[in-house]
């Protein structure tokens, strides 16, 4: 299947999505490690919403590497 | 040809077969599974896989507070009489069970306070110093303010787990611990 992009656009979505998808893991990481410091100063209220959070940004992420693998790499072959 | 046959097939990144490689290509071989495993595809999804551990981090703790939640509150413990301390000077317990060190202090003629004697940044157990008013950890120099169990100084950022005392007929009772800080 021919790809809709160039290679240049390809390689600036490819290095775009990497970059937010990366943000978002460390977004992540943090949420964790606050979520942990407050679960063990004993406040567990914000312990799911927490979890919410970084489920919807995982969702985010999959989404971006689903477009990633899908459009991208499978568009090269 | 499919880009994932890549990772099952040892051939140059160019495509084409071994022959038609530079002499260098042949006496350096490189393992181009390996080189493709190191690809920016794999690091994408490495990085995938390392949001969803998060997530799953971030509903273990959930599991966790649950876990916390459903425990049930520990049984009253009997410390002693009033009298038996004086003041400025501090007993050492174990509440809610053994293994649970905790320290009683009295810090006036009807004021006491009671706190887990495990410092909050690595259990090491801190040693009451009532004429500073506060609680010393020897291991990080990590000090608590002995009224609140707040965190002064050091390492540690969490509060000692407080623990509710009841006086009753003269003597003194532990009855669970306070969330939260103190």
């Amino acid at each position: 299947m021919k790809s809709v992009f160039t290679l240049h656009q390809r390689s600036t979505i490819v290095v775009s999505i990497l970059a937010i998808v990366l943000s978002v893991v460390i977004m992540q990481l943090w949420l964790l490690t606050a979520t942990m410091e407050a679960f063990l100063g004993g406040d567990d209220s914000i312990v799911w919403p927490a979890a919410l959070a970084s489920l919807g940004l995982f969702g985010l992420n999959f989404g971006l590497l689903h477009f990633y693998m899908r459009k991208l790499v499978d568009d090269k072959s | 040809m499919n880009i994932r046959d890549h990772e099952h097939v040892t051939t140059p990144q160019d495509g084409n077969t071994q022959k038609p490689q530079p002499a260098w290509r042949e006496q350096f071989p490189i393992d181009w599974q390996q080189d493709e495993f190191r690809s920016r595809r794999n690091f994408t999804k490495m990085l995938g896989l390392t949001s969803l551990a998060f997530v799953a981090g971030q509903i273990w703790i959930g599991a966790l507070s649950i876990f916390r939640k459903s425990r049930a509150k520990p049984e009253r413990m009997d410390l002693g009489l009033v009298d038996e301390l004086a003041i400025g000077t501090a007993k050492r317990f174990e509440y809610p069970s053994q293994g649970h060190p905790c320290l009683l202090v009295r810090l006036g003629k009807e004021r006491f306070v009671a706190f887990g004697q495990k410092c909050t940044h690595l259990s090491c157990p801190v040693i009451p110093k009532p004429e500073q008013g506060k609680f010393l950890c020897p291991c990080h120099h990590g000090s608590f303010d002995i009224q609140t169990g707040r965190p002064l100084a050091g390492p540690p950022r969490r509060p000692l787990p407080r623990v509710i005392l009841e006086m009753k007929d003269g003597r003194i009772f532990a009855n669970g611990f306070s969330e939260g800080e103190a």
